[in-house]
Parts: C-alpha cells; sequence; structure tokens
C-alpha cells in the first residue's frame, strides 16, 4: 500500500507517509494537545479566576472565548483548570485501576480455584451499575476527589482483568512456559520473564483506554453531586451550575465546557487507539 | 422436551448463582454505608424533627446500632429475606413501595429506548457496513465515536435546553405537573413528559450498537458463503437481508441486552437533568440526603436489572441460536 502511494504525492505530504508513520503522527499530535491542556491548567491559579462583577453573563467574544459566567468570572479559564483537574483525578484512578486489573489476573493464574474466584469478582463488580457504585463508595469515603477516585479506580478494572486473563491462559499453555516448569522454575519466575514481558502492552493501551471512561465517569457523578465539592472548578461542577442558568438563555454555560471535555475524552481514545496498533506488530504496518 | 429440561437446569444454575451474588452486592453495599459517614438513625432523626424514645429504639434496633458490625448485617440481611427493606426517610414510605413505583415509570423510559436505540442502532450499523468506505459510512462512524465520548449528561443537558428553553416543544420540569397526583396525570400529560429523556437516552445508547453491527456485517460481507451467495447473482438489499442480517440479528440483540447496566447508569443521569421521576432521581436523592434504606433498596434492584438482562443474553446465546442448537443435537 504505501509503496504504491509514494508515486502519486498529488495527495500532498501526508499520503506519502506509510501507516506507521501517520500512526505516530497522530499520537504526537494528541499527546501534545493533551499536554499544552494539562501544563497551562496547571499554570492557572484558582485566585486568577477572579469574580468581575463589570463582566457578569458575557456571550462569549475574542475576549472571554467561553463567555462569563453570572460572577463575571472567565468561563475559558475555569473550563481549562477544570479539564486539567479531570486528568488527574482520570490518571490517577485509571493506574490505580490497572494495578487492581493486573494482580488480580496474576492471582488468577495461580491456580483453578483462584481463577474462578476472580471470574466471580468481575461478576460481582459488574452486576452493580457503575455509576451506583461509584455514588456508594463515593459516600463511603465521605466525598472529595479521594472518594471519586477511588470510587472509579474500583469500577474500571474488569475489562482489563478479563483481557489479561484470557492472555495469560494463553500464554501458560504455550511450549516456552511448559518448559520452564520442567525445569523447576517458581511459578513467580515464569510470571516475571515469561508472563509479564508478553503482557506488559496490553496493560499500557488497557490504562490509556480506561482513561476516558475514567474522566467521563467522574465528571457524571460531580455532576450529580457525589464527586468534588462545589468549590473546586470541575467541569461536573460548572455543568451543574450551568443548569440553574439555562432558563436565562446562558447557553455558553452549558456548551462549551461540555464540548471541551467531549474533545479531552475524544483525544484519549484516538491516542489509545493508535498507541494500540503501535504497540501491536500485526497491525502496526497494515 | 429435551430441550426443556436442558433450559431448566440452566436457568435453575444461573439462579442459584444470581442468589449467591446478590448476597455478597447486598453485604459489599452494607459494609460500604456502613464505613461512611452516615448515621441513619441521626440522620432520621435530623429529618423528622421530634422522635419519641420508643422510635428511636425501634430504630436503633432495626439498624442495630452499638452491636458489631457482624449482628448488623445479619440483622438487616434477615429483615431483607422478609421483604422489610425499611423506610424511605425522604418519601415517607415502604421502600419496597417507593421502588415499586419509580421503577415502573424508569422501567417505561429505559425500555422504550432501549428499543428504539436497539432498532436505530440495528439499522445505522447496517447500513454503514453495507456502504463500507463510502461517505455514509465516514458519516456514521463519526456520529458514533463523538457520541461515545460525550457524557450523558451534557448531551441531556443540550437537549433540554434546545427542545425544551428555546422550542419550548417540552416542559422543562419534565415531574409530574405541580399539585396533581400522579394518579391524576393524563396518559398525554405523561407521554410529553417521556418523550424528552426517551430521546436523549436513545440518541447515547446508539453508539455501541451500531459500531458493533457495522463490524459484523463487514466480517460477514468477507465471508466465503457471502462471496458464493454473490457469486449465483444475488445482491444488493436482497443479499444483506437474506445472508447478512440472518446472522448479525441474534449477536446485537445480545449485546443489547448485555447494555443493560449501562442503560440504568444512562437513565440515572437523564432523569436527574429532566427530573423525571424514576428510580435514577430517586437514587441520587437517596444518596444526597443520606437515605440509607432507600439507596441500598435501589442498588438490590439495579442488580437484579442487570442480572435479568445478561440472563436473557445469556438464554438467547445458548439456546435460541438455530447453529448452537443443531451442534447439541449432533452430539
Amino acid at each position: 500500500m504505501s509503496e504504491q502511494k509514494k508515486f502519486t504525492s498529488i495527495y500532498g505530504p501526508i499520503a506519502d507517509m506509510n501507516l506507521r508513520t501517520k500512526t505516530l503522527l497522530t499520537i504526537a499530535l494528541t499527546v501534545s494537545i493533551l499536554v499544552i491542556v494539562i501544563i497551562s491548567s496547571l499554570l492557572i491559579n484558582a485566585g486568577d479566576i477572579t469574580t468581575n462583577f463589570d463582566a457578569m453573563n458575557l456571550p462569549p467574544s475574542l475576549e472571554h472565548l467561553f463567555g462569563t459566567d453570572w460572577l463575571g468570572r472567565d468561563m475559558f479559564t475555569r473550563t481549562l483548570k477544570g479539564l486539567g483537574l479531570s486528568v488527574q483525578i482520570g490518571a490517577g484512578a485509571s493506574i490505580l485501576s490497572s494495578i487492581i486489573a493486573v494482580a488480580l489476573a496474576f492471582i488468577g493464574s495461580i491456580n483453578k480455584k483462584l481463577d474462578t474466584f476472580i471470574a466471580w469478582l468481575v461478576d460481582l463488580f459488574l452486576s452493580v451499575p457503575h455509576i451506583l457504585l461509584i455514588i456508594l463508595i463515593s459516600i463511603a469515603l465521605g466525598g472529595g476527589a479521594f472518594g471519586v477516585t477511588i470510587g472509579v479506580a474500583v469500577t474500571h478494572w474488569t475489562s482489563l482483568t478479563r483481557v489479561l486473563r484470557a492472555e495469560i491462559k494463553q500464554i501458560q499453555t504455550s511450549d516456552f512456559v511448559k518448559l520452564s516448569e520442567r525445569f523447576g522454575k517458581s511459578k513467580l519466575w515464569i510470571a516475571k520473564k515469561h508472563i509479564l514481558p508478553l503482557v506488559i502492552t496490553q496493560v499500557i493501551v488497557g490504562t490509556i483506554l480506561i482513561f476516558p471512561h475514567a474522566i467521563m465517569h467522574e465528571a457524571s457523578v460531580t455532576f450529580l453531586g457525589f464527586g468534588l465539592s462545589p468549590h473546586e472548578p470541575a467541569i461536573g461542577i460548572i455543568l451543574s451550575e450551568s443548569m440553574k442558568y439555562l432558563a436565562t438563555g446562558n447557553w455558553w454555560l452549558a456548551l462549551f465546557p461540555g464540548l471541551a471535555l467531549l474533545i479531552l475524552v475524544l483525544l484519549f481514545d484516538i491516542a489509545g487507539e493508535n498507541i494500540k496498533k503501535l504497540l501491536d506488530p500485526t497491525s502496526a504496518n497494515e | 422436551m429435551l430441550k426443556n429440561e436442558k433450559l431448566l437446569k440452566f436457568l435453575g444454575k444461573k439462579i442459584v448463582r444470581f442468589i449467591i451474588l446478590l448476597i455478597f452486592v447486598i453485604i459489599l453495599s452494607f459494609l460500604l454505608i456502613d464505613m461512611s459517614p452516615i448515621n441513619p438513625v441521626k440522620t432520621y432523626i435530623a429529618n423528622l424533627g421530634v422522635v419519641s424514645p420508643e422510635k428511636i429504639a425501634i430504630l436503633e434496633s432495626y439498624w442495630g446500632v452499638n452491636e458489631p458490625i457482624t449482628t448488623k448485617l445479619i440483622n438487616w440481611l434477615a429483615n431483607i429475606l422478609h421483604g422489610d427493606f425499611g423506610t424511605s426517610l425522604i418519601f415517607r414510605a415502604p421502600v419496597l413501595d417507593v421502588i415499586k413505583e419509580r421503577f415502573t415509570a424508569s422501567l417505561v423510559l429505559m425500555l422504550t429506548s432501549w428499543l428504539f436505540s436497539g432498532v436505530l442502532g440495528f439499522i445505522l450499523g447496517v447500513v454503514a457496513g453495507f456502504k463500507k468506505d463510502t461517505v455514509v459510512d465516514k458519516a456514521i462512524k463519526v456520529y458514533c465515536y463523538i457520541l461515545q465520548s460525550a457524557p450523558t449528561f451534557w448531551i441531556a443537558l443540550l437537549f433540554l435546553m434546545v427542545f425544551s428553553v428555546y422550542l419550548g416543544w417540552f416542559p422543562t420540569g419534565l415531574g409530574v405537573p405541580v399539585g396533581t397526583l400522579s394518579e391524576n396525570v393524563s396518559f398525554w400529560d405523561w407521554l410529553h413528559r417521556l418523550i424528552l429523556p426517551m430521546i436523549t437516552l436513545s440518541v447515547v445508547g446508539i453508539a455501541s450498537i451500531t459500531l458493533f453491527t457495522r463490524d459484523k456485517l463487514i466480517e460477514v460481507m468477507n465471508s466465503d458463503y457471502f462471496l458464493f451467495a454473490k457469486a449465483r447473482g444475488e445482491s444488493g438489499w436482497n443479499l444483506i437481508i437474506r445472508h447478512g442480517i440472518r446472522n448479525i440479528l441474534l449477536p446485537a440483540i445480545t449485546l443489547q441486552f448485555l447494555g443493560f447496566s449501562e442503560l440504568f447508569g444512562g437513565a440515572v443521569l437523564v432523569e436527574q437533568i429532566f427530573t423525571y421521576p424514576g428510580i435514577g432521581q430517586a437514587a441520587v436523592s437517596a444518596g444526597l440526603k443520606s437515605d440509607v434504606p432507600l439507596l441500598l433498596g435501589i442498588v438490590i434492584f439495579s442488580a437484579i436489572f442487570v442480572y435479568c438482562g445478561n440472563l436473557i443474553a445469556d438464554v438467547l446465546y445458548n439456546f435460541v441460536d438455530p447453529r448452537i442448537k443443531e451442534g447439541e443435537e449432533n452430539e
């Protein structure tokens, strides 16, 4: 495919690249946008979002890209800060989540009884709708960023665990693992030397793909009032505040922060799918 | 006859498994509430104002205050098994009654949008798969990817803003009109209030079923039997209907049944925004106002709901698919 395209350069430089370069470019682009969002949100002090009663309820303009709210706060700055907060909580939750997934998948690989138990545990956590479980956990831990992070982490490990379980089972039936067993290598040695190197890409991809779900669930739970406290500039908080001003016609309060969240989630999804493509040798050069 | 026996055995096994699972769900949720800073007796008293000492004693014995966690848990489990879910704080009514009323309202919302999104998603998926790599396919794919990344509550907010506030087609507060008893609401009134939440929930649920159907259809279209049918001279929609849809309908329906958990989660958010008087809204108020009995009751019933979906999917997968049936008979 890429060989043929090299001769037809009418499509410009993008058509000249093979899929691998395109994938790399997509990853670089999405990751750099994400990094810019995170860094700029870290640079914003909460103190910079000042109330300004001369500029209340302004629709979007060049000066205030996302408009201002009923206290004259610039919505663009608030949204950016909120996105940064979402990424932080998403990162915490998805990393924690994949640690749980890896631990459980390896525990399940020890013997058949434990494997059945892990499968049952997955069923248990999937039997209650995620959002209810996050609410319960968040309440149990007294709410706040901590509660919501743990809540999201504890509910999102199931899919990665399933993938890893299947993968590990397959590796365990392979000849090289059987050979190592005959040589008397311990289970821990096999797990470390044979299994872990083969599943590590799955773990990385899995963690990145948990991200978008984690961010969205955090925003939803915060929106409902169980997550971050109302004085924090989270997207969920911004949107739940905007509900009160819908009837007065302040459409920009709800539209832009939600759209920004959507784009953030989409970027993570695209980055994750492309990294998956890149790390999986069978599809990297298709 | 043999098949029915098999099905009964299968169902029996599944139900036993479910009861065990449910007991653990109950234990887990009870432990979580017990961990929380909420004190059910104190919230009760704070909500009701003056409470007689006898009433407090009854409450304390119901919740097993000052008793070790194991006794508390066993007490509560026993109460549940007797059908005593306690009394809801915010509705001042037995939890079971509240759940019955609310769940019926939610079921109507969830099942209509489930059906709607399933049918529409399937059709879109078939169209996208059939017209693979065309503008239509790309448009449908982009639409699905965007919807998958869109927070449900934001879509609901936008719909509320556009259709209720600007266009004024639907009332903004979509609960029962103020001052009317729920029994006196006319059918049309109720339908009018159902449409917008229903559409929102459908729109959000379409993405996964569409993408799934599209991929499956493309898989079928690459198969040998499909090629053979083409070689025999079949073409166009007739070919898709005879060889494509017949093969992908059942997996798609199965997937749709497996989505009950997501459906419930979506309903919680949608109901909250449209103030639709369903189970999701009750769950949120119960959580916010520390109505422990109601919250625990809702968790239990939501688990039953999700399990029903999974069970139907399992039965469809194992007993309805003619290929699997035939394979078993040949054994």
